[in-house]
């Protein structure tokens, strides 16, 4: 970001820029069903933004205005200080902005690395016809885009299943593959739906390292969607809380505890 | 070595020629099931369209000169000039891109997301479209398509097996050239698909919709490059049976003969059509040459005739029973 007049650190010292993207006053309906109600919200340069709720409270149709799926009715969304105009999805990618699914969509007959390599389309230049030919710049370009590939994998631990079809995969590595597909576009913003769905404890701290890992090292901001209490206040700096499609609470994890909406809408009474 | 065997080779070497130009037709079919899941049923008369515009083009033939004549009481017919086989190749593959637009924009754009039968259906309408078309733009007599290709006997391989053999093959030059050129399509195809990146965007799309969507690639324009390429492959198909038979509208039925093709070799597998294409024309021909012998009415007591019209069927009947997915094909194995 170019704005660095309100840059702040945070206490494990990473650094925070200005709005990198800002929802403003979004609804969605689906026919007579409202599934989101005029909600704001900006995610900044750099931190990593949760958005929790209970069952069907609109985070999973939030996360898919971002990434271009839905298009709202009412509201705006800005992204790098410019209004976005209706997108396609493929259009929202190209910006920079990569996602995961809650239910994964991966490619199935293809490898993990050719998966991973489709993460790079965005990224690569040479058309139709350099390409049917395979022209120098095609196969240097290839090669360019596999070594970055590569270093992806390496970050992920995930070499050794380098060549398997991702069919094959148990549940915990597709999870891990298809963080590895959206980070291969080199994203400006990740959006991710639910990483730690249906994993166990040790896998859940893998992928939290993974996350915490990216934010550190490529700077990458992101959005992240998920249920498990504990994960989220460990790893987000700044949390939005929704509920039948609305905004019942914003701010930091600690704030968002002790917000008394928060607390009886969706983590009950018995919250310490 | 006995007679009997060298005529079998010959047949069977015949077969495999022939094989060559079902599997042309078989890898169109291919091509487009694999990269969007849609059977398409008018690749037999994208071939027939193609090689009828290749023929319009290379004739300087007047399109939909019947249309006009008859509204505007004219007797036009030609403009006169014939065109280079290369030109007119050139403009007909032009046409089928241009068709894999038009296509695109007004069929499958609004039938995203339907199931694919609702997408097979709209192919079989957009097969009897292409042919009323095709009849009205460049008129329904039988052409004869000559773009420079060899004919007749290969006096080579007659000379060379005769010393060898005492036997001279006929085989013809027209399928030895078909053989050669099929052999390249499917590795410049394979190759592309593997190692290019629109090929790995394709795989991509015949995948998960979603999924491609959601690292960049344009559905769009998937659909139009994967419907030119198959355009690209009608064109190459449309020539080598419009060479070999002339170019008639009973060539859309030739469409008919790649359904067991593909039973045979997977409806997902580039090889896959190419073998099994090469199995169904060998089969065929070894198969007639054996019932309709002399030496088969001497041992059972009578001899079959014409078998080519449903050795091909009964063979894929088979393989439906025992082996559902093909040679090639993927299983489909659910994961519960």
């Amino acid at each position: 970001m170019k704005d660095t007049a309100d840059t702040d650190t945070t206490p494990d010292g990473r650094k925070i820029g200005g709005v990198l993207m800002e929802m403003k006053n979004i609804t969605l309906r689906f026919g007579g069903v409202k599934a989101i109600t005029d909600i704001s919200f900006d995610i900044r340069d750099g931190e990593i933004r949760a958005i929790i709720g209970p069952n069907g409270a609109g985070k999973s149709s939030m996360l898919n205005v971002i990434s271009g799926f839905y298009v709202p009715q009412e509201g705006e969304v800005w992204f790098k200080g410019v209004r976005r105009g209706p997108m396609r999805p493929y259009q929202v990618a190209r910006l920079g902005i990569a996602r995961t699914f809650q239910n994964i969509a991966l490619f199935d007959g293809m490898s993990v690395l050719d998966n991973i390599m489709t993460g790079r389309l965005t990224l690569m230049k040479s058309g139709v016809l350099s390409q049917a030919l395979w022209w120098g710049p095609a196969e240097r370009e290839e090669t360019h885009h596999r070594e970055k590939v590569e270093k992806i994998i390496d970050f992920l631990e995930i070499q050794n299943i380098r060549k398997t079809p991702v069919g094959r995969l148990p549940y915990g590595l597709k999870k891990r593959v298809e963080l590895a597909r959206a980070l291969a576009a080199e994203p400006k913003l990740l959006l991710l739906d639910e990483p730690m769905a249906g994993m166990n404890v040790e896998e859940k701290e893998d992928m939290s390292r993974f996350i915490l890992d990216v934010n550190d090292e490529f700077g990458t901001t992101i959005v992240l969607i998920e249920h498990d209490m504990g994960v989220v206040m460990d790893l987000s700096d700044r949390v939005v809380v929704m509920d039948y499609g609305k905004k019942i609470g914003d701010g930091t994890p600690d704030e968002v505890r002790n917000n008394p909406d928060v607390i009886s809408a969706y983590l009950g009474v018995a919250h310490d | 070595m006995p007679d009997q065997l060298l005529y079998a080779m010959e047949a069977g070497l015949n077969g495999l020629m022939a094989g060559v130009m079902y599997s042309l037709v078989a890898l169109g079919f291919v091509l487009i099931f694999k990269a969007s899941g849609i059977f398409n049923y008018a690749q037999g008369v994208l071939a027939l369209f193609a090689a009828l515009t290749l023929v319009g083009f290379q004739e300087g033939q007047l399109p939909f000169a019947h249309l006009i004549n008859t509204v505007f009481g004219t007797d036009l017919h030609h403009f006169g000039w014939r065109l280079p086989a290369i030109v007119a190749i050139a403009l007909a593959a032009g046409v089928m891109v241009l068709l894999a637009i038009v296509i695109e924009r007004y069929v499958l754009k609004h039938l995203v997301n339907q199931p694919p039968i609702i997408l097979f259906m709209a192919t079989i309408g957009m097969a009897y479209f292409l042919e009323g078309l095709g009849d009205i733009m460049w008129g329904a007599d039988i052409k004869t398509l000559d773009v420079g290709l060899p004919q007749g006997i290969n006096e080579t391989v007659e000379s060379v097996t005769g010393s060898l053999l005492g036997y001279g093959f006929f085989i013809d030059n027209l399928d030895i050239v078909a053989s050669v050129v099929a052999a390249l399509l499917v590795l410049t195809l394979t190759l592309f698909s593997q190692y290019s990146k629109q090929g790995r965007a394709l795989r991509a799309v015949a995948d998960d919709h979603q999924a491609a969507l959601s690292v960049g690639i344009s559905l769009r324009f998937i659909w139009v490059l994967v419907w030119s390429i198959a355009g690209f492959v009608a064109l190459v198909a449309g020539i080598m049976w419009g060479s070999k038979s002339g170019v008639q509208f009973s060539l859309s039925l030739i469409a008919l003969k790649a359904l067991p093709v593909l039973m045979l070799g997977g409806f997902t597998s580039i090889p896959g059509a190419i073998v099994g294409g090469l199995i169904i024309g060998m089969g065929e021909k070894l198969f007639e040459f054996t019932v309709s012998s002399s030496w088969f009415g001497d041992i059972f007591g009578f001899t079959l005739g014409a078998t080519e019209n449903w050795f091909a069927y009964v063979l894929a009947l088979l393989f439906l029973v025992f082996r559902p997915q093909g040679l090639f094909g993927e299983r489909i194995i659910e994961r519960v």
